[in-house]
């Protein structure tokens, strides 16, 4: 692979580096003050759990769902008021929750999968409704979020007492320990392919890389070390990210997003379920749709009537600068998250240099623009002849 | 010295990391119809884009003298206003538009206040007649067939007062009936003084149509043959085109049918999934044995695909009733999944619109239909899918530098190839080969049929639906002739003719209309 390759092919892994200096410049070194970083994961981890949601309904062929921000409002106002009126445990309300996150999700699913019914459409009528249902279940008023185990299960710090009192050791430790992982499993993976009798790639680009991924786990981690320690949401963030990443990347099923996104006619006479495809993306975006309400309940602390408003712009914008298709069929869950970071980074620069509330609508808009038009022309550019 | 409307002169066109053009010429004299024949990527329709100003003055070296002067075309327009009109392949009409509106479009005809409606219907009027199409210019383009369709571009170029007509295999998509009535229109052009350029694969149409025929092999020119004689046939093209003689188009096979039946269809009725009340497939019967090749011929819209599509897992049609038997034992296949399951493949006539995943990987194609096959526990094992494509593509030569390249970069003969591989690797003992070697080229068409070969020696029963009726008398074993959705005629290639063929639709329809 020559430079012009490596560029093309981590575009914005660059674009994302150049930006985070830019604005580590700009804040004067603010952005990277342990709290800050630790923010940046906290208030970006909803945008991070749609965009992967959003990422296998965007595949499918470029659609989209527009409920998702109102989905967040219904199901953390119904978990807020389940926790304020009645005496259920924390854990089996996030259940109910979630489980009326699935049943959002298969509702839009069976009207976009087996009616036919454009997402777009569909969505936009989801946006309404759960919008309207989550204002009726908070009666229009901001209810407040205080009960100790559900703050517990999302939105705490992991502090091992003795451990972590005054650095947060254990978030070092966790940081190395998946470093050490990163770089051994080159070496296993390889050896692995050997032992089949496989093809093995050379060993150079892939240890490069895993070690600076290797290098950052353990720099973000000594700052959660000196700031809280490792924040609960984040293992759920990256649960999250994991399974999607192994879905689209792993499995026959995560395939067939791909090849809906790339032929829908092609992908059904191959004897593939597309109903059944449309019909999974959109579940499990709910059902996504559903844990961020609870992240943001936990998080915010309170749930009133605009809880998740334009939350899936953000995803939508996180798919799209993160590389994916608006056309569907391509886009990886790293690219995605890469866009997710790149367009937290971008707010919380912002947020910290104390830049005006609509000028930061008017950066990220053109970000956006300038990162779609980017990937569309040179797309176009590495067209073949004729 | 002849007179020559163009002369295109050391014309060399790069593109990255390929030369597609090298010094090439073309002579065209005014009033001829000039063919320009070679196999796939041999720089046709390359020639034809910088002749017609896709490819700008400056991207491409050499001259370009046309009607006596040199020209320099930025873009299409450039060539439109000159007289030059190409007529690409895929035709470039908009469905939800009327006749007489595509046909204007982009050349619409401007009255006082915006477009002159009532001129604009009335010039498209005429040039409907001068081109013998009887449909009223009001008509939806999506509403008629591809060859009116067609028709409907040669009047827009009409309409553009054209001199010199290109058309890119104006032919691919039309049955014989409507080829040769656009062949004959272009006969008729040319009486009129009319010059036309005409690339195309079907040689027998360019040997009835061509005065002169121009052969391109790997981006030069080859030769020039004087047709207008009407003396040069097929095999003296070929020559020029692969370079060597091809001895025999067909390739033989040791005929080892088996008694058994491989697959049966009885009394299979199918209705159209829109119109519900029309019957496209009528009571049709056929079987094919293992290790028989067995062709369906007919026209376009004889039903064959619908019946293709129909049996395979009902992926065509509502309605659909009738027997089905597979090795002896009648099954019953409700959808794609299940079709599969039971050794059915249907290898679509439409590549593109829904044969591959263009996007997608040679690998990714080629494992789709059976991807448990590559899979563990719902995990896909890459190194296995792609050891797996790479067998594939050195069993059937696909030519491409890796199986990670993406499908839409492959020329048609070798996408064909991979949905080949795609179906051959989903295990089917019944494969239904619906126009496998549609605009593909001489040398991969003869590769295609080996590969037909090797399935029937392989003791499966391929059904090969096509409109080339040298390629069904050549390739089958057993011919069965299809009509308006019924089944007219089935004869052993033995005793098969076109002209038989051709006899047995003709009168299959006029029994129809005396029947009414």
């Amino acid at each position: 692979m020559n430079a012009k390759a490596v560029i093309k092919k981590y575009t914005m892994v660059i674009a994302l580096v150049v930006v985070f200096a830019l604005f580590a410049f700009l804040t004067k070194g603010r952005l990277l003050y342990p709290q800050n970083m630790s923010n940046l994961l906290l208030q970006n981890a909803y945008v991070l759990v749609l965009a992967c949601g959003m990422l296998c309904c965007i595949l499918t062929g470029g659609n989209i769902d527009l409920s998702v921000g109102s989905t967040v409002c219904l199901v953390g106002a119904l978990a807020a008021k389940l926790l304020q009126v009645t005496d259920l445990h924390a854990i089996v309300v996030i259940l109910a929750c979630l489980a009326v996150g699935a049943c959002i999700g298969v509702w839009q699913g069976f009207w976009i999968g087996h009616i036919h019914i454009p997402p777009f459409i569909c969505t936009l009528a989801g946006m309404f409704l759960w919008r309207g249902l989550g204002r009726v279940i908070l009666a229009s008023k901001t209810i407040a979020v205080n009960n100790k185990s559900f703050l517990n299960i999302f939105a705490s710090y992991i502090q091992i007492p003795g451990l972590d009192d005054a650095k947060k050791w254990s978030a070092l430790i966790v940081g190395i320990a998946v470093a050490a992982f990163l770089v051994i499993s080159v070496f296993t993976g390889r050896a692995s392919k050997a032992r089949k009798g496989y093809a093995v790639d050379p060993l150079g680009p892939a240890l490069a890389k895993n070690v600076i991924i290797a290098v950052l786990v353990i720099l973000y981690c000594n700052k959660l070390a000196n700031y809280k320690g490792i924040p609960v949401m984040a293992l759920w963030v990256l649960a999250v990210v994991f399974i999607y990443a192994f879905i689209t990347n792993k499995t026959a099923f995560g395939r067939y997003f791909y090849a809906v996104g790339g032929n829908e006619k092609a992908t059904k006479l191959s004897g593939i379920n597309t109903k059944k495809v449309y019909f999974v993306a959109y579940l499990s975006m709910s059902f996504l749709a559903a844990l961020s309400g609870l992240l943001m309940a936990a998080r915010i602390g309170s749930v009133n009537g605009d809880t998740g408003s334009s939350f899936e712009m953000d995803a939508i914008g996180s798919c799209f600068i993160g590389g994916a298709s608006a056309y569907g069929g391509s886009g990886t869950v790293a690219g995605i998250c890469i866009g997710a970071i790149f367009l937290g980074v971008i707010n919380q620069g912002m947020s910290i240099i104390g830049l005006d509330n609509n000028w930061q609508y008017i950066v990220k808009g053109s970000v956006l623009l300038i990162a779609v038009v980017f990937d569309v022309v040179s797309n176009h550019k590495t067209g073949k002849a004729g | 010295m002849a007179d020559m409307i163009l002369v295109m002169k050391n014309i060399t066109k790069e593109f990255p990391g390929v030369k597609a053009l090298d010094n090439v010429n073309l002579e065209v004299e005014r009033g001829e119809i000039h063919a320009l024949v070679g196999e796939n990527g041999a720089g046709k329709s390359t020639l034809m884009n910088v002749l017609s100003g896709t490819y700008p003055y400056g991207t491409y070296t050499g001259d370009i003298i046309y009607d006596g002067e040199e020209c320099r075309f930025h873009t299409l327009r450039d060539s439109e206003e000159k007289g030059i009109v190409i007529i690409h392949q895929e035709l470039a009409l908009i469905p939800e538009l009327s006749i007489g509106e595509n046909m204007f479009l982009g050349n619409e005809r401007k009255g006082r206040f915006g477009i002159d409606w009532d001129r604009t219907f009335h010039e498209a009027r005429t040039h409907l007649d001068q081109v013998g199409l009887k449909d009223s210019e009001h008509t939806l383009i999506k509403d008629i067939g591809t060859g009116k369709q067609q028709l409907v571009e040669i009047a827009k170029a009409l309409a553009k007062k054209v001199r010199l007509l290109i058309l890119d295999e104006p032919t691919s998509s039309l049955n014989e009936e409507d080829s040769k009535m656009l062949l004959n229109l272009l006969l008729e052009f040319k009486k009129q003084g009319m010059t036309s350029i005409i690339i195309s694969h079907k040689l027998n149409e360019v040997a009835y149509v061509a005065d002169k025929i121009t052969v391109l092999r790997d981006g030069a020119t080859i030769e020039t043959i004087n047709n207008e004689a009407r003396n040069v046939d097929e095999d003296r093209i070929i020559k020029g085109m692969v370079g060597r003689e091809l001895s025999d188009r067909f390739p033989k096979r040791p005929h080892n049918i088996s008694d058994e039946i491989g697959l049966e269809v009885k009394n299979w009725t199918v209705h159209h999934p829109i119109y519900t009340e029309k019957v496209v497939d009528d009571n049709v019967s056929f079987y094919v044995r293992k290790g028989e090749i067995v062709g369906f011929s007919g026209l376009q819209g004889a039903g064959r695909t619908e019946l293709a599509m129909s049996i395979f897992g009902h992926a065509y049609g509502t309605d659909i009733s009738g027997q089905l038997f597979l090795n002896g034992k009648e099954v019953n296949i409700k959808n794609e999944r299940q079709a599969i399951e039971a050794g059915l493949a249907y290898v679509t006539e439409d590549r593109k619109g829904n044969g591959l995943i263009l996007p997608q990987t040679i690998a990714v194609n080629n494992t789709l239909a059976r991807l448990d096959k590559v899979c563990s526990r719902g995990i896909i094992d890459r190194t296995r899918e792609n050891m797996v494509a790479e067998d594939y593509r050195e069993k059937l030569k696909t030519k491409t530098p890796s199986v990670q390249q993406a499908a839409g970069n492959l020329s048609g003969g070798n996408q064909q190839k991979v949905l080949l591989s795609k179906w051959m690797y989903a295990d089917a003992d019944v494969l239904i080969l619906d126009e496998p070697t549609r605009g593909i080229d001489v040398g991969a068409k003869y590769e295609i049929y080996c590969i037909m070969n090797d399935l029937v020696a392989q003791g499966k029963s391929v059904i090969m639906i096509s409109s080339e009726m040298p390629e069904i008398l050549g390739m089958c074993d057993r011919i069965y002739v299809m009509n308006e959705g019924k089944m007219v005629a089935e004869m052993d290639v033995a005793d098969a003719t076109q002209e038989k063929i051709m006899a047995a639709i003709l009168k299959s329809e006029k029994t129809e209309n005396e029947g009414e």
